[in-house]
């Protein structure tokens, strides 16, 4: 399997810029999820590496070959789309079978490449319907189906899973992420869920303004976020404001402008810059509730991070309570669990985990 | 049952005998005209009926009645030009329809409005300049001329309709369709055309039927010496009410097996599975 490669990629839109000097490299069977925000240039790259944007400026390779300027039909790609885009006069048998007559194989090879195709999203039996007759997770199958058949270099996936309902798209995933592994296909795979992102993905690209701010495997992008764009949109995150208090190596003490004195990580920040400090629900720890009185006292210096607060809003979601705390003004989310439930408008003591705190330029 | 609902079930029984009435009425008259032989005043129903008038315009008798004649040339005639005006329109309309529908064209919109210029306006004035430039160009009395003229007012029906045709078919079933490997020219014939298949078809009626009831054009254009059916009615009309009710029916009968046709063609399976 051949890699990906997009160099110094630009494409604008009158005077907006989709794509703006976007470099990327999707190594040998690997699959790469370009996230972002809608508006983010990544469904107009995923269009520049199937042929069907033409770009401004920039080259794209697939293995050593130069496709820039080739059409798509003769790029060696497959596409999975959004809405499926299955030929409705035809059955899943002839849609599945276009590709490879095209390509001028027997009838019998033909037959076989179907039905493996269709037996690797189990879908065998079905070859005489019509897309109408499908569900909408079965007519996305056929769609990866009819693009696996061909044994494309390059699958490329533009948000194949929006369209269903959220029980079948959390199914979908790992049925995806499975043919994936098996088929060991080069992709590029677009969404807009960061959750998906994670469970589908070898590596991510986020994408903002038609660059990379962020490549890297999901657990990367998530635990040492580049930036607050980054942080605040891999997962749920609340951000602290303050300023560097001081730093020694990666570790940060960071003040608020409520006077608390948080220690986190970070990298490359002056003393005294702006900065947001990111806290996740699962790195905010309940301590025992706080004897009456302690409440504003300072933590003893011996144990770090460990600050009063009050429950703003508690919801019960099911497997665990979903908080909202205020911390002297900031406003964090955190998770119980359910047999400890804490009532609203209760002071409590927490902890943030100082390991996983990122210390981000605001 | 309820009062309420016995209400309702007389008011639709009374719309759709209205409707039947304004719909069905008229063309019973043309029905009852054609095969009338006397019908004088107070009778209600004919007082003699027979095929006569049908045999005379069929050509299967020669009569000396004013306004009778055999209507078969002047049919063949309607019919040829109507097949071949269709061609043409098809042919210009499909490219056109297509290009309208699917690329950023300059003007596109002001070019679809450029297509109902000779119907938006009286169309006297516009087929009066237009015999002036035919006869210039030996045009005028040409069967030629005709069906250009025909060309002229049904390119509304063809690029409009299939323009609108190609616009509801979405783009990607015909990227898709390239990303496995077809031409843009393959992937327009084996996915979008047969697609939009019943939309071009009726479209195709449209001017199908235009050509064949088409009079204003063709009597500034065609008359004296390109006489079609159309002609042929004006002309019987005012003298011989029977002659004029059995041309009409003929008439008829191209748009009502086309409409059969069509209705088929809409039923067909893979209209409902679009996106």
């Amino acid at each position: 399997m051949p890699q990906l490669t997009l160099r110094n990629v630009i494409k604008s839109y009158g005077r907006n810029r989709a794509v703006d000097d976007l470099s990327l490299e999707v190594r040998e069977g690997e699959l790469l999820t370009l996230l972002g925000p809608s508006g983010c240039g990544k469904t107009t790259t995923l269009r520049a590496v199937s042929g069907f944007v033409g770009l401004d400026s920039g080259h794209i390779y697939i293995g050593q070959r130069e496709v820039t300027d080739i059409p798509p039909e003769r790029r060696g790609i497959g596409l999975v789309f959004q809405n499926y885009a299955l030929w409705p006069h035809m059955t899943v048998f002839q849609n599945l079978a276009f590709g490879l007559q095209l390509k001028k194989l027997p009838a019998g090879g033909i037959r076989d490449k179907v039905q493996r195709g269709l037996s690797m999203v189990q879908l065998e039996g079905f070859e005489h319907r019509y897309p109408r007759q499908l569900s909408g997770g079965q007519q996305q199958r056929v769609a990866l189906a009819r693009a696996l058949v061909l044994e494309p270099d390059i699958l490329l996936l533009d948000e194949p899973l929006s369209n269903l309902d959220a029980l079948l798209r959390e199914q979908m995933r790992f049925e995806i992420a499975q043919i994936h592994k098996q088929a060991g296909i080069t992709s590029i795979y677009v969404t807009h869920d960061q959750t998906e992102a994670m469970v589908i993905s070898d590596r991510i690209a986020l994408l903002d303004k038609g660059k990379v701010v962020q490549i890297g495997k999901p657990e990367e992008l998530y635990s040492s976020p580049a930036n607050r764009f980054v942080a605040g949109f891999m997962g749920t995150t609340s951000f602290v404001q303050g300023k560097v208090e001081q730093s020694r190596g990666e570790t940060i003490w960071v003040r608020t402008p409520a006077g608390l004195s948080l220690r986190g990580r970070g990298r490359n920040l002056r003393d005294g810059q702006e900065v947001a400090v990111a806290v996740r629900p699962e790195h905010v720890r309940f301590l025992e509730a706080p004897v009456e009185g302690a409440v504003g006292a300072a933590p003893p210096p011996e144990e770090a991070n460990v600050f009063p607060a009050r429950v703003v809003r508690a919801s019960y979601v099911g497997e665990l309570i979903d908080y909202q705390l205020d911390l002297r003004g900031s406003s964090l989310r955190a998770r119980g669990e359910v047999a400890r439930a804490v009532a609203e408008g209760k002071q409590i003591r927490i902890r943030l985990d100082p390991d996983n705190l990122p210390v981000l330029p605001a | 049952m309820s009062l309420k609902r016995i209400l309702i079930l007389s008011a639709e029984l009374v719309l759709l005998v209205l409707v039947f009435l304004l719909i069905v009425g008229p063309m019973m008259s043309l029905l009852l005209w054609s095969v009338a032989i006397r019908w004088y005043w107070p009778a209600t129903l004919p007082q003699e009926v027979g095929l006569d008038y049908w045999r005379q315009a069929l050509g299967l008798e020669k009569s000396l009645a004013i306004g009778a004649v055999s209507i078969v040339p002047a049919f063949l005639l309607s019919l040829s030009i109507a097949v071949t005006v269709v061609a043409i329109t098809m042919l210009l309309a499909i490219p056109a329809g297509y290009a309208l529908a699917k690329y950023r064209i300059p003007f596109g919109p002001a070019i679809l409005f450029l297509f109902l210029m000779p119907n938006a306006f009286p169309q006297q004035p516009i087929f009066v300049n237009l015999l002036g430039l035919f006869t210039r160009l030996r045009l005028a009395g040409t069967v030629p001329g005709v069906m250009l003229t025909h060309i002229l007012v049904g390119l509304v029906f063809g690029v409009w309709i299939t323009s609108a045709t190609f616009r509801a078919i979405p783009s990607h079933l015909e990227e898709a369709a390239r990303s496995v490997g077809a031409s843009r020219a393959r992937a327009f014939f084996r996915i979008t055309l047969p697609l939009a298949a019943p939309g071009l078809l009726s479209s195709a009626v449209f001017v199908f039927i235009t050509s064949l009831d088409e009079f204003t054009g063709t009597f500034f254009i065609g008359l004296p010496f390109v006489n079609t059916l159309p002609m042929t009615l004006y002309s019987s009309s005012g003298y011989n009410m029977q002659f004029a009710s059995v041309i009409a029916i003929i008439l008829l009968v191209p748009s009502i097996l086309f409409m059969t046709l069509i209705q088929r063609m809409l039923r067909a399976e893979y209209v409902g599975g679009m996106g």
